[in-house]
Protein backbone atom coordinates (compact mmCIF):
# COMPACT_ATOMS: atom_id res chain seq x y z
CA UNK A 1 0.00 0.00 0.00
CA UNK A 2 1.28 3.32 -0.67
CA UNK A 3 1.03 6.14 1.44
CA UNK A 4 1.66 9.67 1.03
CA UNK A 5 1.84 12.10 3.52
CA UNK A 6 -0.73 14.61 3.10
CA UNK A 7 -1.46 17.98 4.73
CA UNK A 8 -3.73 20.48 3.46
CA UNK A 9 -3.92 24.45 5.17
CA UNK A 10 -7.42 25.63 6.22
CA UNK A 11 -6.86 27.92 3.44
CA UNK A 12 -6.15 25.17 0.52
CA UNK A 13 -9.44 23.05 2.38
CA UNK A 14 -11.75 25.90 2.03
CA UNK A 15 -10.79 26.68 -1.24
CA UNK A 16 -11.28 23.31 -2.40
CA UNK A 17 -14.22 22.34 -0.50
CA UNK A 18 -16.15 25.13 0.46
CA UNK A 19 -18.94 23.19 1.93
CA UNK A 20 -16.46 20.59 3.70
CA UNK A 21 -15.58 20.20 7.70
CA UNK A 22 -13.42 18.60 9.74
CA UNK A 23 -13.84 17.11 13.14
CA UNK A 24 -12.02 15.89 15.78
CA UNK A 25 -12.55 11.76 16.98
CA UNK A 26 -14.21 13.96 20.01
CA UNK A 27 -16.99 15.00 17.69
CA UNK A 28 -15.78 18.55 18.20
CA UNK A 29 -15.58 20.32 15.03
CA UNK A 30 -12.17 21.61 14.13
CA UNK A 31 -13.12 23.61 10.50
CA UNK A 32 -15.61 24.99 8.73
CA UNK A 33 -15.56 25.72 4.98
CA UNK A 34 -16.93 29.29 3.66
CA UNK A 35 -19.98 28.20 2.76
CA UNK A 36 -21.09 25.79 5.83
CA UNK A 37 -20.35 28.87 7.77
CA UNK A 38 -22.42 31.41 5.28
CA UNK A 39 -25.48 29.26 5.59
CA UNK A 40 -25.35 28.76 9.02
CA UNK A 41 -25.33 32.33 9.98
CA UNK A 42 -25.12 33.82 13.65
CA UNK A 43 -23.37 30.25 14.79
CA UNK A 44 -19.57 29.33 15.51
CA UNK A 45 -19.27 25.81 14.24
CA UNK A 46 -15.67 25.53 14.98
CA UNK A 47 -15.51 24.79 18.69
CA UNK A 48 -19.21 23.15 18.58
CA UNK A 49 -19.78 19.79 19.23
CA UNK A 50 -20.74 18.24 15.53
CA UNK A 51 -24.31 16.88 16.88
CA UNK A 52 -24.99 19.72 18.34
CA UNK A 53 -25.73 21.47 14.95
CA UNK A 54 -26.15 18.57 12.77
CA UNK A 55 -28.30 15.59 12.84
CA UNK A 56 -27.22 12.26 11.47
CA UNK A 57 -30.00 11.33 8.47
CA UNK A 58 -28.27 8.77 6.86
CA UNK A 59 -26.98 6.31 7.23
CA UNK A 60 -29.96 5.88 9.37
CA UNK A 61 -30.24 4.99 12.93
CA UNK A 62 -26.89 5.68 13.55
CA UNK A 63 -26.92 8.31 16.37
CA UNK A 64 -23.95 7.89 18.46
CA UNK A 65 -20.96 9.23 16.08
CA UNK A 66 -18.27 6.72 17.68
CA UNK A 67 -20.19 4.02 15.92
CA UNK A 68 -20.20 6.24 12.77
CA UNK A 69 -16.58 6.70 13.12
CA UNK A 70 -15.68 2.74 13.38
CA UNK A 71 -16.43 3.17 9.76
CA UNK A 72 -13.02 4.35 7.60
CA UNK A 73 -15.83 6.51 5.49
CA UNK A 74 -18.72 6.46 3.35
CA UNK A 75 -22.22 8.50 2.63
CA UNK A 76 -23.68 10.79 4.95
CA UNK A 77 -26.84 12.78 5.10
CA UNK A 78 -27.01 15.62 7.42
CA UNK A 79 -30.25 17.65 9.12
CA UNK A 80 -29.91 21.04 11.32
CA UNK A 81 -30.80 20.15 14.85
CA UNK A 82 -34.01 21.93 15.32
CA UNK A 83 -34.59 23.03 12.13
CA UNK A 84 -36.48 20.74 9.40
CA UNK A 85 -37.39 22.91 7.10
CA UNK A 86 -33.54 24.05 6.46
CA UNK A 87 -33.24 20.66 4.19
CA UNK A 88 -31.00 18.09 4.23
CA UNK A 89 -27.02 18.48 3.01
CA UNK A 90 -25.83 15.14 1.43
CA UNK A 91 -21.57 14.47 1.81
CA UNK A 92 -18.83 12.07 1.96
CA UNK A 93 -16.98 11.70 4.84
CA UNK A 94 -13.56 9.83 5.07
CA UNK A 95 -11.34 9.51 8.72
CA UNK A 96 -8.29 10.59 9.24
CA UNK A 97 -5.41 9.38 10.77
CA UNK A 98 -6.25 11.17 13.99
CA UNK A 99 -9.12 9.27 14.34
CA UNK A 100 -11.35 12.56 13.56
CA UNK A 101 -12.94 13.19 10.18
CA UNK A 102 -13.22 15.13 6.79
CA UNK A 103 -17.39 15.74 5.68
CA UNK A 104 -17.88 17.55 2.27
CA UNK A 105 -21.28 18.79 1.79
CA UNK A 106 -23.36 19.36 -0.67
CA UNK A 107 -27.13 20.76 -1.14
CA UNK A 108 -28.04 18.27 -3.89
CA UNK A 109 -31.22 19.21 -5.28
CA UNK A 110 -32.31 21.38 -2.84
CA UNK A 111 -29.55 23.83 -4.41
CA UNK A 112 -32.34 25.78 -6.15
CA UNK A 113 -33.77 26.68 -2.93
CA UNK A 114 -30.56 27.20 -0.71
CA UNK A 115 -29.28 29.35 -3.54
CA UNK A 116 -32.01 32.36 -2.64
CA UNK A 117 -32.32 31.47 1.36
CA UNK A 118 -28.67 31.85 1.88
CA UNK A 119 -28.28 34.68 -1.47
CA UNK A 120 -25.32 32.03 -2.36
CA UNK A 121 -23.40 33.63 -5.47
CA UNK A 122 -20.51 31.97 -7.53
CA UNK A 123 -17.69 32.47 -5.73
CA UNK A 124 -19.71 29.99 -2.77
CA UNK A 125 -19.21 26.79 -4.87
CA UNK A 126 -16.13 25.27 -5.89
CA UNK A 127 -15.41 25.44 -9.48
CA UNK A 128 -15.17 21.01 -10.06
CA UNK A 129 -19.02 21.68 -8.97
CA UNK A 130 -21.63 21.39 -11.44
CA UNK A 131 -24.16 23.19 -8.47
CA UNK A 132 -24.15 26.22 -11.10
CA UNK A 133 -24.76 24.53 -14.14
CA UNK A 134 -27.92 23.33 -12.90
CA UNK A 135 -28.83 26.48 -11.80
CA UNK A 136 -28.26 27.78 -15.22
CA UNK A 137 -29.99 24.70 -16.56
CA UNK A 138 -33.03 25.51 -14.35
CA UNK A 139 -32.74 28.78 -15.88
CA UNK A 140 -32.43 27.99 -19.15
CA UNK A 141 -35.24 25.49 -18.99
CA UNK A 142 -37.69 27.42 -17.47
CA UNK A 143 -37.41 29.93 -20.18
CA UNK A 144 -37.51 27.59 -23.12
CA UNK A 145 -40.81 25.87 -21.39
CA UNK A 146 -42.14 29.30 -21.07
CA UNK A 147 -41.63 30.08 -25.04
CA UNK A 148 -42.67 26.33 -25.61
CA UNK A 149 -46.00 26.84 -23.18
CA UNK A 150 -46.82 30.22 -24.92
CA UNK A 151 -46.43 28.87 -28.44
CA UNK A 152 -48.90 26.01 -27.49
CA UNK A 153 -51.33 28.67 -26.00
CA UNK A 154 -51.15 30.53 -29.49
CA UNK A 155 -51.50 27.48 -31.57
CA UNK A 156 -54.34 26.08 -29.52
CA UNK A 157 -56.71 29.83 -29.78
CA UNK A 158 -55.10 29.48 -33.40
CA UNK A 159 -56.51 26.05 -33.80
CA UNK A 160 -59.99 26.91 -32.02
CA UNK A 161 -60.20 29.91 -34.01
CA UNK A 162 -59.53 27.83 -37.61
CA UNK A 163 -62.37 24.97 -36.03
CA UNK A 164 -64.91 28.17 -35.47
CA UNK A 165 -64.28 29.18 -38.81
CA UNK A 166 -64.80 25.90 -40.43
CA UNK A 167 -68.55 25.52 -38.65
CA UNK A 168 -69.13 28.91 -39.28
CA UNK A 169 -70.84 30.84 -41.86
CA UNK A 170 -68.82 33.82 -42.40
CA UNK A 171 -71.86 36.63 -44.07
CA UNK A 172 -74.62 35.57 -41.77
CA UNK A 173 -72.41 33.71 -38.74
CA UNK A 174 -75.22 31.00 -38.46
CA UNK A 175 -73.23 27.64 -39.00
CA UNK A 176 -73.12 26.08 -42.20
CA UNK A 177 -73.14 22.78 -43.22
CA UNK A 178 -70.27 20.92 -41.55
CA UNK A 179 -71.76 22.29 -38.11
CA UNK A 180 -75.65 20.79 -39.52
CA UNK A 181 -74.04 17.25 -40.32
CA UNK A 182 -71.99 17.35 -36.55
CA UNK A 183 -74.83 18.23 -34.31
CA UNK A 184 -77.38 15.91 -36.66
CA UNK A 185 -75.47 13.26 -35.87
CA UNK A 186 -74.72 13.47 -32.31
CA UNK A 187 -78.13 14.09 -31.83
CA UNK A 188 -79.14 10.74 -33.12
CA UNK A 189 -76.13 8.88 -32.14
CA UNK A 190 -77.73 10.28 -28.28
CA UNK A 191 -81.19 9.13 -29.32
CA UNK A 192 -82.52 12.53 -29.02
CA UNK A 193 -85.48 13.32 -30.08
CA UNK A 194 -85.26 16.87 -32.27
CA UNK A 195 -87.17 18.93 -34.88
CA UNK A 196 -85.78 20.22 -37.90
CA UNK A 197 -87.84 23.33 -39.35
CA UNK A 198 -86.62 24.20 -43.04
CA UNK A 199 -86.83 27.94 -44.37
CA UNK A 200 -86.62 28.70 -47.86
CA UNK A 201 -86.71 32.63 -48.54
CA UNK A 202 -89.79 33.82 -50.54
CA UNK A 203 -89.29 36.63 -52.98
CA UNK A 204 -85.17 36.77 -52.19
CA UNK A 205 -84.46 36.80 -55.67
CA UNK A 206 -86.45 39.88 -56.65
CA UNK A 207 -84.50 41.71 -54.14
CA UNK A 208 -81.29 40.25 -55.12
CA UNK A 209 -82.21 41.26 -58.84
CA UNK A 210 -83.93 44.51 -58.14
CA UNK A 211 -81.41 46.15 -55.37
CA UNK A 212 -78.47 44.41 -55.76
CA UNK A 213 -76.23 42.00 -53.92
CA UNK A 214 -75.37 44.24 -51.11
CA UNK A 215 -78.73 44.38 -50.21
CA UNK A 216 -79.25 40.90 -50.66
CA UNK A 217 -76.46 40.05 -48.05
CA UNK A 218 -77.87 42.73 -46.10
CA UNK A 219 -81.36 40.73 -46.32
CA UNK A 220 -79.77 37.52 -45.52
CA UNK A 221 -77.23 38.96 -41.79
CA UNK A 222 -81.12 40.35 -41.09
CA UNK A 223 -82.71 36.61 -41.69
CA UNK A 224 -79.81 35.46 -39.04
CA UNK A 225 -80.98 37.72 -36.69
CA UNK A 226 -84.90 36.65 -37.42
CA UNK A 227 -83.73 32.68 -36.68
CA UNK A 228 -80.95 33.37 -33.57
CA UNK A 229 -84.07 35.00 -32.05
CA UNK A 230 -85.72 31.45 -31.80
CA UNK A 231 -83.18 29.03 -30.84
CA UNK A 232 -82.07 27.78 -27.31
CA UNK A 233 -78.79 26.85 -25.69
CA UNK A 234 -79.34 23.07 -27.10
CA UNK A 235 -80.49 24.30 -30.71
CA UNK A 236 -78.64 25.62 -33.86
CA UNK A 237 -79.32 27.82 -37.01
CA UNK A 238 -78.03 26.85 -39.94
CA UNK A 239 -77.22 28.42 -43.32
CA UNK A 240 -77.36 25.31 -45.46
CA UNK A 241 -77.07 27.16 -48.31
CA UNK A 242 -77.56 30.53 -51.06
CA UNK A 243 -81.16 31.49 -49.57
CA UNK A 244 -81.78 28.54 -47.31
CA UNK A 245 -81.73 27.98 -43.52
CA UNK A 246 -82.91 24.95 -40.83
CA UNK A 247 -83.03 25.35 -37.73
CA UNK A 248 -82.31 22.19 -35.77
CA UNK A 249 -84.69 22.08 -32.20
CA UNK A 250 -83.32 19.62 -29.69
CA UNK A 251 -85.84 17.90 -27.95
CA UNK A 252 -88.79 20.12 -29.59
CA UNK A 253 -91.36 17.23 -31.35
CA UNK A 254 -94.68 19.02 -30.45
CA UNK A 255 -96.76 19.75 -33.34
CA UNK A 256 -98.26 22.77 -31.80
CA UNK A 257 -94.51 24.31 -30.58
CA UNK A 258 -93.44 23.95 -34.12
CA UNK A 259 -95.90 25.35 -36.03
CA UNK A 260 -95.94 28.21 -33.50
CA UNK A 261 -92.06 28.73 -33.93
CA UNK A 262 -92.54 28.66 -37.64
CA UNK A 263 -95.16 31.42 -38.01
CA UNK A 264 -93.38 33.46 -35.83
CA UNK A 265 -90.74 33.19 -38.09
CA UNK A 266 -92.72 34.09 -41.26
CA UNK A 267 -94.31 37.07 -39.40
CA UNK A 268 -90.29 37.80 -38.06
CA UNK A 269 -89.18 37.88 -41.79
CA UNK A 270 -92.24 39.55 -43.11
CA UNK A 271 -91.40 43.01 -41.42
CA UNK A 272 -89.94 45.25 -44.30
CA UNK A 273 -86.26 45.41 -44.12
CA UNK A 274 -84.65 48.55 -45.37
CA UNK A 275 -81.47 49.21 -46.87
CA UNK A 276 -81.06 52.68 -47.53
CA UNK A 277 -83.61 53.85 -49.28
CA UNK A 278 -84.93 50.46 -50.53
CA UNK A 279 -87.02 48.75 -48.44
CA UNK A 280 -86.75 44.92 -48.87
CA UNK A 281 -89.71 42.45 -48.81
CA UNK A 282 -89.31 38.94 -48.36
CA UNK A 283 -91.14 35.64 -46.64
CA UNK A 284 -90.48 32.10 -46.36
CA UNK A 285 -91.84 28.74 -47.27
CA UNK A 286 -91.20 26.63 -44.82
CA UNK A 287 -91.44 22.88 -44.33
CA UNK A 288 -90.72 20.71 -41.07
CA UNK A 289 -89.88 16.92 -39.80
CA UNK A 290 -89.51 15.64 -36.09
CA UNK A 291 -87.52 12.79 -35.32
CA UNK A 292 -89.70 10.68 -33.63
CA UNK A 293 -91.62 10.00 -36.88
CA UNK A 294 -88.90 7.63 -38.04
CA UNK A 295 -88.59 3.93 -36.07
CA UNK A 296 -84.55 4.93 -37.01
CA UNK A 297 -83.66 8.61 -37.77
CA UNK A 298 -81.57 9.28 -40.40
CA UNK A 299 -80.20 12.28 -41.08
CA UNK A 300 -80.20 12.40 -45.03
CA UNK A 301 -84.08 11.23 -45.12
CA UNK A 302 -85.40 13.86 -42.48
CA UNK A 303 -83.78 16.38 -44.59
CA UNK A 304 -85.18 15.04 -48.09
CA UNK A 305 -88.41 15.04 -46.08
CA UNK A 306 -88.31 18.77 -44.65
CA UNK A 307 -87.60 19.46 -48.33
CA UNK A 308 -90.42 17.73 -49.63
CA UNK A 309 -92.74 20.33 -46.76
CA UNK A 310 -90.91 22.53 -47.48
CA UNK A 311 -92.06 22.30 -51.60
CA UNK A 312 -95.22 21.49 -50.57
CA UNK A 313 -95.35 24.64 -48.75
CA UNK A 314 -94.55 26.73 -51.77
CA UNK A 315 -96.56 24.99 -54.36
CA UNK A 316 -99.60 25.61 -51.90
CA UNK A 317 -98.71 29.42 -52.54
CA UNK A 318 -95.67 30.22 -50.35
CA UNK A 319 -95.56 32.26 -46.80
CA UNK A 320 -96.70 29.05 -45.11
CA UNK A 321 -95.66 26.43 -42.71
CA UNK A 322 -96.47 22.72 -44.61
CA UNK A 323 -95.24 19.48 -41.35
CA UNK A 324 -94.30 16.37 -43.42
CA UNK A 325 -96.58 14.69 -40.96
CA UNK A 326 -99.37 16.12 -42.24
CA UNK A 327 -98.28 15.00 -45.99
CA UNK A 328 -97.74 11.66 -44.65
CA UNK A 329 -101.16 10.90 -43.28
CA UNK A 330 -102.54 13.03 -46.65
CA UNK A 331 -100.35 10.33 -48.79
CA UNK A 332 -102.14 7.82 -46.84
CA UNK A 333 -105.76 8.97 -47.40
CA UNK A 334 -105.07 9.48 -50.83
CA UNK A 335 -103.80 5.61 -51.16
CA UNK A 336 -107.22 4.51 -49.18
CA UNK B 1 -32.14 29.69 -38.69
CA UNK B 2 -33.33 29.23 -35.39
CA UNK B 3 -36.50 31.23 -34.01
CA UNK B 4 -34.92 32.49 -30.93
CA UNK B 5 -32.24 34.38 -33.51
CA UNK B 6 -34.95 35.35 -35.51
CA UNK B 7 -37.00 36.75 -32.93
CA UNK B 8 -34.74 38.43 -31.23
CA UNK B 9 -33.52 40.30 -34.46
CA UNK B 10 -37.08 41.29 -34.88
CA UNK B 11 -37.71 42.31 -31.13
CA UNK B 12 -34.59 44.41 -31.84
CA UNK B 13 -35.83 46.15 -34.70
CA UNK B 14 -39.56 46.71 -33.02
CA UNK B 15 -38.03 47.86 -29.98
CA UNK B 16 -35.14 50.41 -31.07
CA UNK B 17 -37.16 51.54 -34.98
CA UNK B 18 -40.78 51.54 -33.96
CA UNK B 19 -43.94 48.93 -35.23
CA UNK B 20 -44.11 51.15 -38.48
CA UNK B 21 -40.66 50.46 -39.38
CA UNK B 22 -40.48 46.58 -38.64
CA UNK B 23 -43.85 46.23 -40.87
CA UNK B 24 -41.89 47.65 -43.71
CA UNK B 25 -38.85 45.75 -43.19
CA UNK B 26 -40.67 42.13 -42.83
CA UNK B 27 -42.82 42.72 -45.58
CA UNK B 28 -39.84 44.16 -47.79
CA UNK B 29 -38.03 40.81 -46.51
CA UNK B 30 -40.87 38.05 -47.27
CA UNK B 31 -40.64 37.81 -43.45
CA UNK B 32 -43.46 37.37 -40.61
CA UNK B 33 -45.08 40.33 -40.29
CA UNK B 34 -46.76 39.09 -37.09
CA UNK B 35 -43.70 37.84 -35.91
CA UNK B 36 -41.42 34.94 -35.67
CA UNK B 37 -41.89 32.32 -33.09
CA UNK B 38 -39.08 31.38 -30.95
CA UNK B 39 -39.28 28.17 -30.85
CA UNK B 40 -39.82 26.97 -34.58
CA UNK B 41 -37.10 26.65 -37.03
CA UNK B 42 -36.65 29.33 -40.20
CA UNK B 43 -34.97 29.38 -43.66
CA UNK B 44 -31.29 31.27 -43.18
CA UNK B 45 -32.39 32.92 -46.30
CA UNK B 46 -35.32 35.03 -44.40
CA UNK B 47 -32.59 35.85 -41.78
CA UNK B 48 -30.45 37.57 -44.38
CA UNK B 49 -33.08 39.13 -46.34
CA UNK B 50 -34.64 40.77 -43.28
CA UNK B 51 -30.72 42.18 -42.26
CA UNK B 52 -30.66 43.63 -45.70
CA UNK B 53 -34.03 45.27 -45.67
CA UNK B 54 -33.17 46.91 -42.27
CA UNK B 55 -29.55 48.09 -43.55
CA UNK B 56 -31.89 49.66 -46.31
CA UNK B 57 -34.77 50.91 -44.76
CA UNK B 58 -32.68 52.06 -41.63
CA UNK B 59 -29.55 53.57 -43.72
CA UNK B 60 -27.39 51.91 -41.09
CA UNK B 61 -24.47 49.44 -41.95
CA UNK B 62 -24.87 45.96 -40.85
CA UNK B 63 -22.02 45.85 -39.00
CA UNK B 64 -23.07 48.71 -36.50
CA UNK B 65 -26.75 46.95 -36.80
CA UNK B 66 -25.27 43.62 -35.29
CA UNK B 67 -23.42 45.16 -33.00
CA UNK B 68 -26.10 47.03 -31.55
CA UNK B 69 -28.10 43.86 -31.40
CA UNK B 70 -25.67 42.07 -29.84
CA UNK B 71 -25.93 44.57 -27.12
CA UNK B 72 -29.53 44.54 -26.83
CA UNK B 73 -30.16 40.98 -26.62
CA UNK B 74 -28.05 41.43 -22.96
CA UNK B 75 -29.28 44.81 -21.71
CA UNK B 76 -32.92 44.47 -22.94
CA UNK B 77 -35.21 42.39 -23.98
CA UNK B 78 -36.73 38.97 -22.54
CA UNK B 79 -36.60 40.02 -18.97
CA UNK B 80 -32.69 39.93 -19.29
CA UNK B 81 -32.41 36.02 -19.61
CA UNK B 82 -29.63 36.34 -21.89
CA UNK B 83 -27.66 38.58 -19.44
CA UNK B 84 -28.22 36.18 -16.33
CA UNK B 85 -27.30 33.21 -18.10
CA UNK B 86 -24.21 34.65 -19.14
CA UNK B 87 -23.33 35.83 -15.62
CA UNK B 88 -23.56 32.06 -14.75
CA UNK B 89 -20.18 32.02 -16.48
CA UNK B 90 -18.06 33.63 -14.12
CA UNK B 91 -17.80 36.11 -11.34
CA UNK B 92 -15.31 38.83 -12.94
CA UNK B 93 -15.23 39.94 -16.76
CA UNK B 94 -12.44 37.67 -17.25
CA UNK B 95 -14.00 34.68 -15.51
CA UNK B 96 -16.62 35.71 -18.25
CA UNK B 97 -14.32 35.92 -20.80
CA UNK B 98 -12.85 32.18 -20.40
CA UNK B 99 -16.69 31.07 -20.06
CA UNK B 100 -17.44 31.72 -23.71
CA UNK B 101 -15.59 28.32 -24.73
CA UNK B 102 -18.06 26.77 -22.92
CA UNK B 103 -21.06 29.12 -24.64
CA UNK B 104 -21.82 26.65 -27.13
CA UNK B 105 -22.05 23.71 -25.20
CA UNK B 106 -23.83 25.81 -22.47
CA UNK B 107 -26.43 26.99 -24.87
CA UNK B 108 -26.76 23.67 -26.68
CA UNK B 109 -27.74 21.85 -23.22
CA UNK B 110 -30.57 23.98 -23.30
CA UNK B 111 -31.79 24.56 -26.59
CA UNK B 112 -30.18 20.91 -28.63
CA UNK B 113 -30.41 22.95 -32.18
CA UNK B 114 -29.12 26.31 -31.35
CA UNK B 115 -26.56 26.99 -33.75
CA UNK B 116 -23.92 29.26 -31.56
CA UNK B 117 -20.08 29.98 -32.77
CA UNK B 118 -17.16 27.76 -31.47
CA UNK B 119 -14.94 30.73 -29.63
CA UNK B 120 -11.61 29.90 -28.29
CA UNK B 121 -10.14 32.31 -25.89
CA UNK B 122 -6.14 32.96 -25.80
CA UNK B 123 -5.18 35.18 -22.90
CA UNK B 124 -2.19 37.11 -23.58
CA UNK B 125 -1.18 38.58 -20.02
CA UNK B 126 -1.56 40.56 -18.22
CA UNK B 127 -4.68 42.49 -19.89
CA UNK B 128 -5.11 41.04 -23.56
CA UNK B 129 -7.35 38.69 -24.44
CA UNK B 130 -7.52 37.09 -28.12
CA UNK B 131 -11.04 35.56 -29.10
CA UNK B 132 -11.01 33.28 -32.04
CA UNK B 133 -14.78 33.25 -33.07
CA UNK B 134 -16.35 30.80 -36.10
CA UNK B 135 -19.23 32.36 -37.84
CA UNK B 136 -21.90 29.93 -38.56
CA UNK B 137 -23.73 32.84 -39.88
CA UNK B 138 -21.82 35.56 -41.32
CA UNK B 139 -22.07 38.53 -38.98
CA UNK B 140 -21.83 36.34 -35.78
CA UNK B 141 -19.24 37.65 -34.75
CA UNK B 142 -20.29 41.01 -35.13
CA UNK B 143 -23.45 40.20 -32.38
CA UNK B 144 -20.41 39.10 -30.11
CA UNK B 145 -18.65 42.23 -30.52
CA UNK B 146 -21.76 44.14 -29.39
CA UNK B 147 -22.74 40.98 -26.59
CA UNK B 148 -19.11 41.95 -25.35
CA UNK B 149 -19.56 45.64 -24.61
CA UNK B 150 -22.63 45.13 -22.68
CA UNK B 151 -21.44 42.62 -20.28
CA UNK B 152 -18.17 44.43 -19.56
CA UNK B 153 -20.52 47.35 -18.71
CA UNK B 154 -22.26 44.71 -16.41
CA UNK B 155 -19.16 43.92 -14.80
CA UNK B 156 -18.19 47.17 -14.80
CA UNK B 157 -15.03 46.72 -16.81
CA UNK B 158 -13.20 49.11 -18.77
CA UNK B 159 -12.32 47.60 -21.97
CA UNK B 160 -11.00 48.07 -25.39
CA UNK B 161 -12.72 45.74 -28.10
CA UNK B 162 -11.10 45.48 -31.53
CA UNK B 163 -12.62 43.11 -34.17
CA UNK B 164 -11.22 41.62 -37.30
CA UNK B 165 -13.49 39.89 -39.43
CA UNK B 166 -12.63 36.86 -41.31
CA UNK B 167 -11.19 37.34 -44.41
CA UNK B 168 -13.51 34.49 -46.43
CA UNK B 169 -16.56 33.71 -45.05
CA UNK B 170 -17.18 30.54 -43.58
CA UNK B 171 -13.48 31.73 -41.59
CA UNK B 172 -13.05 32.97 -37.93
CA UNK B 173 -13.16 36.36 -36.89
CA UNK B 174 -10.79 37.45 -34.47
CA UNK B 175 -11.88 39.91 -31.53
CA UNK B 176 -8.91 41.67 -29.75
CA UNK B 177 -9.70 42.58 -25.71
CA UNK B 178 -7.48 44.72 -23.87
CA UNK B 179 -9.33 45.25 -20.19
CA UNK B 180 -8.18 48.61 -19.03
CA UNK B 181 -9.51 48.59 -15.40
CA UNK B 182 -11.45 45.45 -14.14
CA UNK B 183 -13.37 47.41 -11.91
CA UNK B 184 -13.96 50.59 -13.32
CA UNK B 185 -17.50 51.30 -12.02
CA UNK B 186 -19.16 49.07 -9.34
CA UNK B 187 -21.24 46.99 -12.74
CA UNK B 188 -24.24 46.08 -11.87
CA UNK B 189 -25.37 43.35 -9.08
CA UNK B 190 -26.29 39.71 -10.08
CA UNK B 191 -27.54 37.16 -7.52
CA UNK B 192 -27.90 33.10 -8.61
CA UNK B 193 -31.21 33.11 -7.27
CA UNK B 194 -33.78 33.40 -10.16
CA UNK B 195 -35.35 36.61 -9.77
CA UNK B 196 -33.10 37.83 -7.92
CA UNK B 197 -31.41 40.45 -10.54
Amino acid sequence: MTTIQKTLSDAALAQLMPMSMCISGEGMITFAGPTLNKICPGRELVGAHVLEVFEVKRPRGTHALAQLLKQLGGQVHLGFVGQKDKGTLRGVWARTEDGGAVINLSFGIGVVDAVSTYDLNLGDFAPTDLAVEMLYLVEAKSAVTGELNSLTRRLENARNEAEKRAFTDTLTGLHNRRAMDAALARLIDGARDFALVHIDLDFFKQVNDTYGHAAGDHVLVHVAKVLCAEIEEDDLAVRIGGDEFLLILADCVSREALMKIALRVIDGLEVPIDFGDAVCRISASIGIAQSTLYAEPNADRILADTDTATYASKHAGRAQATMFEDLKSQQKQAAV
Amino acid sequence: MHGLINRSLQIFLQDNYGPAKWVEMSKKAGAPTEGFEAMLSYDTGVTHALLESAESVLGKPRAALLEDLGSFIVSHGNEERVRRLLRFGGEDFVGFLHSLEDLRDRAQLAVPDLDMPVIEVRDEPPTRFQLICSEPFPGTSQVLQGVLWAMADDYGALVLIDLVPPSKPGEAAEISIELLDSSHTEGRSFRLASGAG
